[in-house]
């Protein structure tokens, strides 16, 4: 057993340039969001401020910092308060475990993936208490359905993580990665029904289109974020960048082999090495990202039936038969 | 064994103490919050706290299994489910409390207080405690599962029943619901 030496001060470093990494990249989702979403559905506005567009980000940046902070007047203030902080804050944490290379991550758990479902939990309380506190039917309404889409979804997405968890035997991420290799967990035909219903429940728990349902502007105006302006809604903007890196770099490590190429492991030492394995990772992270921006824009918004439905009857017990069959397997044959 | 701490530790302890009196202070607050309240939410909001402290308690002494799954199942299921039945169940005013005579108050929380630091403190001491066995290790996947189908099964066994009473209830709640004409978890969801 290895002690692990206090690294505190190493930790409050990461921690520091995690939170500019979260800005950075939102700043940079945020324009490629505009750019694909441009391309995909012809939206001409975003092609014309600054060279590609580029300035609209900063701009919308300075609005939103620049706006007044409205707190209505029937709103449970200190909680108002507490909701969008509660939702940027656990991703940011979060992401001091994701495996970004052999040596960059800042903290390997042994529970890693564990840690980061329970701080992913935190999204919905801040949610729910975000439509409660606002005093607004609307909030309200879309932080209900939030809860119901939330809790439905996290079951199927358990599973198929637990399916990855079986499979190579470790919660510990780095482990994750390593014992794959090159020949990632969804090469398998269990992995990848697993990755498949783990990236649909991932998008569902982004409340990101098609299953931005607590958000449905046509029905709920805004849903809970409704009564938060300026920076209030930048927080709880960054969160759900944040979690979308935080979705596909657990998709990344668990079933496309972290910073590993296919059938070709990477276990070189120095610092070149370190980077192309940090560069390889980011890109499948942003592929996958760039795969929800793209849902995002092809897709309508489902039903809540039909989001309810899909769950319920179509993931749940596909991925339980998955998680049984890979454990069959595992038994019969070993893993 | 692997041992790197750097030569002067007084600043770790130092932070060490601190986080254990900030975890212990935080569940402390938490229970008040959740007592105090005249709001439900805001009790559900103190419990919350208060269970928070707990999981760092747990992580402070060292197992992130217990810390992690005091989180996701306490604070994100539970509690999340509890904060979704008061949303439901009431508009947020405040609660109107059965009014007790202050007196009758105070005498009831004393001898209730009295009775439990009694029983709880006479167990504590009469107890002679020695400094708990070192756990090497709990995290990975084999060693839980181990844990829990072989020391723990009893425990492990008897929380699937409070699953299925707990499963039963709501059953039960949700059938008068339909019953009486009276909505209790929204039908429409």
């Amino acid at each position: 057993m290895q002690i692990q030496s206090p690294n505190i001060l190493l930790i409050v470093v990461a921690a520091v340039v995690m939170v500019l990494y979260v800005f950075t990249n939102s700043a940079v989702l945020v324009w490629v969001e505009r750019k694909v979403s441009a391309h995909i559905q012809r939206r001409p506005g975003p092609f014309e401020v600054g060279p590609f567009g580029l300035l609209q980000t900063a701009i919308d940046g300075l609005k939103l910092m620049a706006k007044q902070l409205i707190i209505p007047a029937k709103a449970d203030k200190r909680i108002f308060m507490l909701a969008p902080v509660l939702s940027f804050v656990p991703p940011i944490a979060a992401l001091l475990t994701v495996p970004f290379g052999k040596v960059v991550q800042v903290q390997n758990l042994d529970i890693g993936i564990l840690f980061i479902l329970s701080l992913a939990a935190l999204n919905v309380l801040a949610i729910l208490i975000a439509g409660w506190s606002s005093a607004n039917k609307y909030s309200l309404f879309g932080a209900v359905r939030s809860v119901a889409q939330n809790i439905a979804y996290e079951i199927p997405l358990l599973l198929s993580l637990l399916t990855a968890v079986l499979w190579m035997g470790t919660l510990n991420l780095g482990e994750l990665v390593d014992a794959q290799g090159g020949f990632w967990f969804v090469f398998t035909p269990f992995g990848f029904i697993a990755f498949v219903i783990y990236f649909v429940t991932g998008m569902a728990e982004t409340n990101r289109a098609p299953f931005d349902l607590p958000e449905a502007e046509s029905e709920l105006t805004a849903g809970f974020h409704t009564e938060y302006s300026g920076m209030g809604f930048g927080l709880f903007f960054l969160g759900e960048y944040t979690n979308m890196i935080l979705v596909s770099a657990i998709a990344t490590s668990l079933f496309l082999g972290g910073y590993n190429l296919p059938f070709i492991t990477l276990n070189g030492e120095g610092i070149l090495w370190e980077l192309i394995r940090v560069l390889i990772f980011l890109a499948k992270a942003y592929f996958l990202i760039f795969v929800m921006i793209w849902m995002r824009w092809t897709f309508p918004r489902v039903r809540f039936d039909q989001l309810l439905n899909l769950c319920w009857k179509v993931l749940i017990p596909f991925s339980l038969v998955n998680l049984a069959a890979a454990a069959i397997w595992i038994k019969a044959v070993g893993g | 064994m692997d041992i790197t701490f750097s030569s002067d530790l007084s600043a770790y302890v130092a932070i060490a103490d601190v986080t254990f009196i900030a975890f212990i202070a935080m569940t402390l607050a938490g229970g008040l919050v959740a007592i105090l309240a005249k709001q439900l939410i805001h009790a559900v909001l103190g419990l919350i706290i208060s269970l928070i402290g707990v999981a760092g308690l747990y992580a402070f002494l060292g197992n992130y299994f217990i810390a992690s799954m005091q989180i996701l199942i306490y604070v994100g299921a539970v509690s999340i489910s509890m904060v979704f039945a008061v949303m439901l169940a009431r508009p947020p005013e405040e609660v109107k409390q059965k009014s007790m005579r202050l007196a009758t108050k105070i005498a009831l929380g004393v001898i209730v207080g009295l009775f439990t630091a009694a029983t709880v403190g006479s167990a504590v001491f009469a107890h002679r405690w020695s400094a708990a066995a070192k756990v090497t290790s709990g995290d990975t996947p084999v060693e839980i599962g181990i844990g829990l189908l072989t020391r723990n099964v009893l425990a492990f066994e008897l929380i699937s029943l409070v699953l299925l009473i707990a499963i039963i209830g709501s059953v039960v709640i949700a059938k008068r619901g339909r019953g009486t004409g009276k909505t209790v978890g929204g039908e429409e969801l």
